[in-house]
């Protein structure tokens, strides 16, 4: 039993620290990439290449003023920003980040839930989000915040129900339900984006609307609703939002990289043991960096979508076309192309 | 271990529920709601069915009650205030839960009792699970489908605007 | 040691009888509501723990069809909610008894 409890804790602290030590980067990333896409230099003052702004950032986070108005609805207006951190962190925990070690005559997953059910649990807890927003906006007692939260709740789960059947039709081939098995599945046949593109590219535009990242992100845009959600929010509460939406960024790039790019596997490479779970986890993380460029890359090359063509994208075209690549995906591995579950 | 954690969540259920009955402001009694079905979710996982667990936050958590908030938020529910007979009302109500309460445990205790067979692997695994569902039970899964339509439907037409009679076209300028 | 299953049984008894007496005390309509969720959701338990102590699946295939129902009804009561909140411009049950003797 202790050593099932320090192989949890250690894998914990694998997968929260990787996720928390994200964000900054992503920060970084940010700021330079989208300078970098805009042509000019981005923040190169502090430090080589600007590589201490996100401290700068998180310093004055920490020692802005924190205003709390006075109408607001106390208790939940303090419960939002940490509802905005909690799924990402709960989500992470099914992602496998490498083979299972066997040490003496115990075998330990590499994951902090070995959950048979890991897939829907994901797509469970993910649901949770919606909860920050919609009570941000409630408690915030302002009209715009109110319009801003409808917006966005309606909007994540709009996507949601087509993120679903994305990650459904993947479910099918694999015959299970746990994350490990989907990597084995990839590991002895194909990466599962080949067959499954139609999913792959359903799954990509609905993650973009699950985190309201642009070209969705109406609802907490500058421009509109004064900020939408958080418009009453400051400091380190405004932060919490942030790193929120950096985090499910994170765990949902890793979902997506475990259903449809292999995991932590690399194609043609035998990994097992220590070696084989060191190399996992860098080549996990190594895919998740490319998907989070990915983000950014998008987030500074289109416009941003109306609400009523945002609705309209969501449930016209997406939430066909993943019934469409269900159904085909059945039939395929119905007919044996896609390998037996 | 497993006797700790059922009672951790059974008195949280227990506890969110008792505030989901008492509190006057509708948008506490529904996050309390959300703990309660969460609370039951993970009994749900301790009693060997992981996947109506995941399914429970899944529908009712992530779905159902999210619903519940934006109608609240769109009627501008408030605060129920409460009359001075509502003590009674409230008296009242406590004793029939009450009565209910006693009526079913005297019902579980005359009924004789099985010893608990050690959980298999077979009932913790979905296979078995949609091989019952898609075999025995396809109609009722098939028919729950069209019920879900139906509802779709009906509420999408009980919850839209009264249809407008038609405003006269104005003439456009030339 | 394991959790006998009666245990579970009188929590789903304690529920429900909360969820009961709450549907038969509030006044507001979304709470009416929330309470019945709750009795749902203590019959869900039962037939779950029913379900570990036969050891079949039976019982979790019920829930599944349950949960289903649930939602269908929670979606349509929702939107007689929002047709009558248009009409009457109150939830309050004791408000909307234009049908009462």
């Amino acid at each position: 039993m202790p050593a099932n409890l320090l192989a949890t804790i250690v894998n914990i602290a694998v997968m929260v620290g990787f996720i928390l030590t994200v964000v900054p980067v992503m920060v970084w990333v940010e700021r330079r990439g989208s300078a970098l896409m805009q042509d000019r230099p981005g923040p190169n003052r502090l430090g080589p290449f600007g590589l201490i702004q996100p401290l700068a950032d998180a310093l004055k986070f920490f020692f802005k003023e924190d205003v709390t108005p006075t109408a607001v609805d106390k208790p939940l207006y303090l419960l939002a920003p940490a509802l905005a951190i909690m799924p990402a962190l709960l989500t992470i925990s099914v992602i496998p980040f490498g083979p299972a070690l066997t040490i003496g005559d115990e075998t330990y997953p590499l994951m902090i839930a070995d959950a048979p059910a890991g897939v829907l649990l994901f797509l469970a807890l993910a649901s949770l989000g919606v909860y920050s927003l919609v009570l941000a906006g409630y408690a915030s007692n302002n009209k715009f915040s109110l319009m801003g939260a409808i917006r966005a709740s309606a909007q994540m789960i709009s996507y949601e129900l087509a993120l679903t059947l994305a990650v459904l039709a993947v479910v099918i081939p694999v015959g299970s339900f746990h994350l490990q098995d989907v990597v084995d599945y990839q590991r002895a046949h194909v990466w599962n984006f080949i067959p499954q593109i139609l999913g792959f590219v359903v799954f990509l535009i609905a993650s973009f609307a699950e985190t309201n990242r642009l070209p969705f992100d109406l609802p907490e845009a500058e421009s509109e609703l004064v900020a939408g959600f958080h418009t009453e929010y400051s400091a380190m509460r405004f932060a919490s939002f942030f790193m929120g939406e950096y985090m499910s960024m994170t765990s949902l790039s890793a979902l997506g990289v475990t259903l449809y790019f292999g995991g932590w596997s690399l194609p043609g490479v035998d990994l097992h043991g220590w070696l084989g779970a060191v190399v996992g986890l860098l080549v996990l993380v190594a895919k998740i960096a490319f998907c989070m460029a990915i983000f950014v890359w998008v987030r500074w090359s289109f416009p941003r979508f109306r609400y009523d063509q945002l609705m309209r994208l969501g449930w016209k075209v997406l939430l066909p076309v993943a019934i469409v690549n269900l159904i085909l995906v059945a039939v395929l591995t119905l007919s044996g192309v896609l390998g037996a579950p | 271990m497993e006797t700790l954690i059922f009672l951790l969540f059974a008195l949280l259920a227990v506890g969110s529920s008792l505030v989901v009955v008492v509190h006057k402001n509708p948008v506490y009694s529904t996050m309390s709601l959300v703990v309660t079905l969460f609370s039951v979710a993970v009994l749900f996982v301790l009693l060997g069915a992981p996947f109506i667990g995941a399914l429970q936050i899944l529908i009712y958590t992530g779905a159902i009650l999210v619903l519940f908030l934006f109608v609240i938020m769109l009627l501008n529910v408030t605060r129920e205030e409460s009359a001075v007979s509502q003590q009674k009302v409230q008296a009242g109500g406590a004793l029939l839960g009450a009565l209910v309460f006693g009526g079913m445990l005297a019902v579980l205790f005359w009924n004789a009792r099985r010893p608990m067979d050690p959980m298999t692997e077979e009932l913790v695994s979905m296979k078995g699970l949609a091989r019952e569902m898609f075999g025995q039970y396809l109609l009722p899964f098939e028919i729950v489908g069209m019920l879900l339509l139906v509802a779709v439907i009906g509420a999408t037409v009980a919850a839209r605007k009264p249809p407008q009679p038609d405003k006269p076209v104005e003439d456009l300028e030339p | 040691m394991s959790v006998p299953v009666s245990w579970y049984l009188v929590l789903s008894a304690v529920l429900f009888a909360i969820g009961s007496a709450g549907a038969l005390t509030r006044r507001n309509g979304i709470s009416i509501f929330l309470s019945i969720e709750l009795m749902l959701n203590a019959g869900n338990l039962a037939l779950i723990a029913y379900a570990r102590q036969w050891g079949q699946h039976t019982g979790q295939i019920i829930v599944f069809f349950v949960m289903a129902v649930a939602a269908a009804e929670a979606a349509i009561g929702l939107a007689l909610f929002i047709a009558v909140y248009r009409q009457r411009r109150t939830i309050d049950v004791n408000r909307i008894n234009l049908m009462r003797w």
